[in-house]
C-alpha cells in the first residue's frame, strides 16, 4: 500500500478515518464545507495549523508521517509526497519567475530536469521566464502542478485544484491531471462536485462531519449510494431533475 | 420591456481594460433572464451598470422607459426601491457589524418589525434571527437573509449575481428553490448571472452568453443548450462538469 | 476579556491617583524641603524624596492629572479631526483622496516637537499649548488609518448593497464605514496615546511643557537623568508610572476592539 491511514483524528473536525491508496491508484474525497476533508489532507501532509493535533496512524511506503519530525516531513515533501492546492493566485511566489520555481522541488530533492521540459509537460512551453502575475489562473496551476509532479511523487494529493477556475480551464487542468500524473503514482482528490470525481477518479470516500460514511468504486458509490448523505448529494447536484 | 440595454460599453481608463463592448437586449416583465459567463466575461460589470451603481463610458440602460445611467443617485429613488440585487458572497454582502433585523430593513430607511418579521418567514428564516449577527449564521442562512433584504422594499426586479455560487452543493437546491418560488409569489422579474450553465438552465426562460464584454450568444434556454450556435458556447457546454453524462458512461459498464 | 480587564484596572490606578491628588497626597508634592532629599524607598516617603526634598509619590499622583490631560485631549483632537477627514477622503474621488492625503503627509512630516515649541513661542508655553500642538501633529496618522480603514470597507458588498438600496453617503459612512473601522481607531488611539505622553515629557524637559514646578511625570524622568547612576530610583519611579499608563491604555484599547466586535465578542 502506498498510503495506508488508520485511525485519523484531529480534535473533533476529523473522527476515525480510515482507508487505504495503492500504487497508481486514483481516490476521490468528496465532501462540502465542515466536513473534515481538506484537514484529512492537511494532516497526510504534516501541515496542519499549530492548534490541531492529529493522531491514529498515517503511513506512507510503510513510513510512519504522523509524529514525524518537520526536518523529515520536509524531505518527503515535494518528493515522495505532493500538494496541489485551491487557490492558484497564492500559490506561487510573486517575486520570483516561474522557471525558477518549478525547477525548486528537483533543486531540493538533488533530481534535476529543466525547467523548460517541466513546463512544457504541462503545456506551458517558453514560460520560464515569466512572473506569476503575468500568468492566468489556469496556467499558475499548471505550474503548481508541474512542481508537484517533477519528482514523481509516490502520492499527489490534490485540494478542489479546479474550483477557483472558469469551467473551460477546469476541464483543461483536469485532463492535465489525468495525462501527466505517471502510471504508478497514487492521487488523492479532494473536491465537492461529483462529476469531477466522477470522471478522475475510480474509487470514492464521502465524508461527513468529519466521517467517511461510504466508500466504494467511483461506479457502486455513485450509480447506487447507500448512504443517505450520498443519495442527497446526489440529488442535490443533478439539477435537471428538479423542474 | 422593463429593462432595455443599447450598446453598452464600460471601459476603465486607468488599467486600460474594456470591461464591456457594447451590449445591447431587453429584459421583458415576469421573465427569468439568465447571463453566462466566466472570469472576464464583463457580467459583474453589467449588473453594476443595470443597478445604477456605476455609469458606463457609451450606451445606454433604461428601467420602465426611462433612462437611469445618466442620472445623478439623488434622482434615482425611484430605481432603488424598484430593482434589488442578491449578492454572491454570503459573508461579504452582510455588514458584519449590524443586526439582521437592521440590515433587513435598511433599504425601507427605517427600522419596520413587522415588515422584517414577514420577510423572514418568507424567506424561511426563524423569528428570532432578528437579533443576531451574521456570523452566526451557516452560509445558506445568509443568503437567506440577504433575499430578504432584497426584497424589503417591495422591487419588480431581483438581480441575482451568483447567489449560489458560494454555498456547498447540498444547500444550492433549497436557494434556488426559494429564489423559483419568491419569484412566482411576488411576480418578479429576475436576472440571474452565474458562471454554472447548470444552474442557469435550471432556473431561466431566456439566457445571454458573454465573453470577453460581449454577447455572443442570446435565445431561449432550450434552444441555446440544445443547439448552441456559437463556437464558444458550444466550447462551455462540453467544458462543464455533466454529472448525468459520468453516470451514464459509468452504468455502460467502465469504471473511470 | 483579559486584555480588558488587566487594562482597565491599570488605567484605573492612573485614574484614580490622579483624582485623589485632588483631595490629598502625602506631602505637599511642591514643598521643598532641603533636610530630606534623596531619601529611599520606604518610611514616612513610600518612594523616597527627590534632589529637592520633595516627595516622588505625591509628585507622581498629581503628575497623574498631566499625563491623563495630555493623553486624552491630544488623542481627541486627533481624532474628531482625523476621522471624519480620512473617512471623507476614503469615500471622495480618487483624485481628491489622494490631494487629501498628500496634504496630509506635508503635516506628518512636521516634527511634532518643532510644532508644538512655535505653538509655545507664539501662545505661551504651557500644557495646553503643548497638548494642541502633540493634537495637531497626531491628526495625520488618524487620517491616514481612517482612510486606509474606509476604502477597504467601501470596496465591500455590503455597502454595493447599501447604495442599492438608497443608502445616502452620509448614512452609508456613519452605520456602515465607521463601526467598521473603530478597532482600527482604538488600537491606533492607544498608541498615539503613549506618543503623546512621551511628547509631553520631551517638551517639559525643554520647557515648552508643563512649567515647573507642576508635577509632570515626563519632567521627572529627564530631570532624574543627572542622577541616573547614583539614584536609579528617581528614574525608575516616573518610568513605571509612565510604562503603566502606557500599557494599561494599550491593553484596554485591544480589549474594547475586540468586545466591540461582535463576531469576536460572541465566542466568550
Amino acid at each position: 500500500m502506498t498510503l495506508s491511514v488508520t485511525g485519523l483524528r484531529v480534535s473533533s473536525l476529523v473522527r476515525d478515518v480510515s482507508f487505504e491508496i495503492g500504487a497508481g491508484a486514483r481516490v476521490g474525497l468528496i465532501g462540502e464545507s465542515g466536513s473534515g476533508k481538506s484537514l484529512t489532507a492537511l494532516a497526510i501532509m504534516g501541515l496542519l495549523p499549530d492548534e490541531l493535533h492529529a493522531s491514529g496512524s498515517v503511513r506512507l511506503n510503510g513510513h510512519e508521517l504522523l509524529g514525524s519530525s518537520e526536518k523529515d516531513l520536509s524531505r518527503r515533501r515535494g518528493d515522495e509526497l505532493a500538494m496541489v492546492f485551491q487557490e492558484p493566485m497564492t500559490a506561487l511566489n510573486p517575486a520570483m519567475r516561474v522557471g525558477r520555481q518549478v525547477t525548486e522541488p528537483g533543486r531540493i530533492h538533488g533530481r534535476r530536469r529543466s525547467a523548460e521540459e517541466l513546463l512544457d509537460a504541462v503545456g506551458l512551453p517558453g514560460t520560464a521566464r515569466a512572473y506569476p502575475h503575468q500568468l492566468s489562473g489556469g496556467q499558475r496551476q499548471r505550474v503548481v502542478l508541474a512542481m508537484a509532479l517533477a519528482n514523481e511523487p509516490s502520492l499527489l494529493i490534490c485540494d478542489e485544484p479546479t474550483t477557483a477556475l472558469d469551467v473551460t480551464v477546469q476541464a483543461q487542468i483536469l485532463s492535465l491531471i489525468k495525462t501527466s500524473l505517471p502510471a504508478e503514482s497514487a492521487l488523492l482528490f479532494i473536491t465537492h462536485d461529483l462529476a469531477v470525481v466522477a470522471s478522475v477518479c475510480e474509487r470514492v470516500l464521502v465524508m461527513l462531519d468529519g466521517e467517511i460514511v461510504e466508500a466504494g468504486s467511483t461506479r457502486e458509490v455513485l450509480t447506487s449510494p447507500k448512504h443517505e448523505y450520498t443519495r442527497k448529494l446526489l440529488d442535490a447536484s443533478d439539477l435537471e431533475a428538479r423542474r | 420591456m422593463i429593462i432595455e440595454v443599447r450598446d453598452l460599453e464600460r471601459r476603465y481608463a486607468r488599467r486600460d481594460v474594456h470591461a464591456l463592448r457594447g451590449v445591447s437586449f431587453d429584459v421583458e416583465a415576469g421573465q427569468r433572464f439568465g447571463i453566462v459567463g466566466e472570469s472576464g466575461s464583463g457580467k459583474s460589470t453589467l449588473v453594476r451598470l443595470l443597478a445604477a451603481l456605476d455609469k458606463p463610458t457609451a450606451g445606454t440602460v433604461s428601467f420602465q422607459g426611462r433612462r437611469i445611467d445618466d442620472l445623478p443617485e439623488r434622482k434615482l429613488g425611484f430605481l432603488r426601491s424598484e430593482l434589488q440585487i442578491v449578492f454572491q458572497d454570503p459573508m461579504g454582502s452582510l455588514d458584519p457589524r449590524m443586526r439582521v433585523r437592521d440590515i433587513i430593513s435598511e433599504p425601507l430607511g427605517r427600522r419596520e418589525p413587522d415588515r422584517v418579521a414577514e420577510l423572514l418567514a418568507a424567506v424561511g428564516l426563524p423569528e428570532d434571527a432578528a437579533g443576531r449577527y451574521p456570523h452566526q449564521f451557516s452560509g445558506g442562512q445568509r443568503q437567506r437573509i440577504s433575499i430578504a433584504r432584497a426584497l424589503a422594499p417591495n422591487p419588480s426586479v431581483l438581480i441575482a449575481d451568483e447567489p449560489v455560487s458560494a454555498l456547498d452543493v447540498s444547500v444550492r437546491g433549497q436557494i434556488l428553490d426559494l429564489l423559483d418560488s419568491l419569484v412566482e409569489q411576488f411576480a418578479l422579474t429576475l436576472i440571474f448571472v452565474s458562471h454554472d450553465l447548470g444552474v442557469v438552465r435550471h432556473v431561466c426562460d431566456r439566457v445571454a452568453v458573454m465573453r470577453r464584454g460581449e454577447i455572443v450568444e442570446l435565445g431561449d434556454v432550450e434552444q441555446v443548450y440544445d443547439t448552441p450556435r456559437h463556437e464558444y458556447t458550444r466550447e462551455l457546454l462540453e467544458a462543464a462538469p455533466n454529472l448525468r453524462a459520468e453516470l451514464a458512461r459509468l452504468s455502460g459498464g467502465d469504471d473511470a | 476579556m483579559r486584555n480588558l480587564v488587566i487594562g482597565g484596572v491599570l488605567v484605573g490606578l492612573v485614574v484614580l491617583a490622579a483624582v485623589l491628588s485632588f483631595f490629598w497626597t502625602p506631602f505637599d508634592p511642591v514643598r521643598v524641603d532641603a533636610a530630606h532629599r534623596l531619601l529611599g524607598f520606604g518610611g514616612s516617603n513610600l518612594f523616597g524624596t527627590d534632589k529637592f526634598g520633595r516627595d516622588l509619590l505625591s509628585q507622581i499622583m498629581v503628575g497623574a492629572r498631566t499625563t491623563l490631560y495630555v493623553g486624552v485631549v491630544a488623542v481627541g483632537i486627533a481624532a474628531v479631526i482625523g476621522t471624519p477627514l480620512g473617512i471623507l477622503a476614503g469615500m471622495s474621488p480618487r483624485w481628491l483622496g489622494e490631494f487629501v492625503m498628500r496634504v496630509n503627509d506635508l503635516v506628518l512630516a512636521f516634527p511634532a516637537l518643532l510644532l508644538a515649541i512655535m505653538f509655545g513661542a507664539v501662545f505661551g508655553a504651557d500644557t495646553l499649548t503643548a497638548m494642541v500642538a502633540i493634537g495637531i501633529a497626531t491628526i495625520p496618522s488618524f487620517a491616514r488609518i481612517a482612510r486606509s480603514g474606509t476604502l477597504q470597507v467601501m470596496s465591500t458588498e455590503f455597502v454595493l448593497a447599501a447604495r442599492a438600496g438608497g443608502r445616502s453617503r452620509l448614512t452609508i459612512a456613519v452605520r456602515h464605514v465607521l463601526p467598521n473601522i473603530s478597532g482600527l481607531l482604538i488600537v491606533q488611539a492607544s498608541v498615539s496615546f503613549a506618543i503623546a505622553v512621551l511628547a509631553e515629557a520631551a517638551l517639559s524637559f525643554l520647557g515648552f511643557g508643563t512649567r515647573p514646578p507642576t508635577p509632570s511625570w515626563g519632567r521627572m524622568l529627564q530631570e532624574s537623568q543627572e542622577l541616573l547612576t547614583v539614584q536609579p530610583r528617581l528614574a525608575l519611579v516616573p518610568g513605571i508610572a509612565i510604562a503603566v499608563a502606557v500599557l494599561g491604555f494599550n491593553l484596554l484599547g485591544d480589549g474594547l476592539r475586540d468586545r466591540l466586535d461582535p463576531r469576536l465578542a460572541a465566542r466568550v
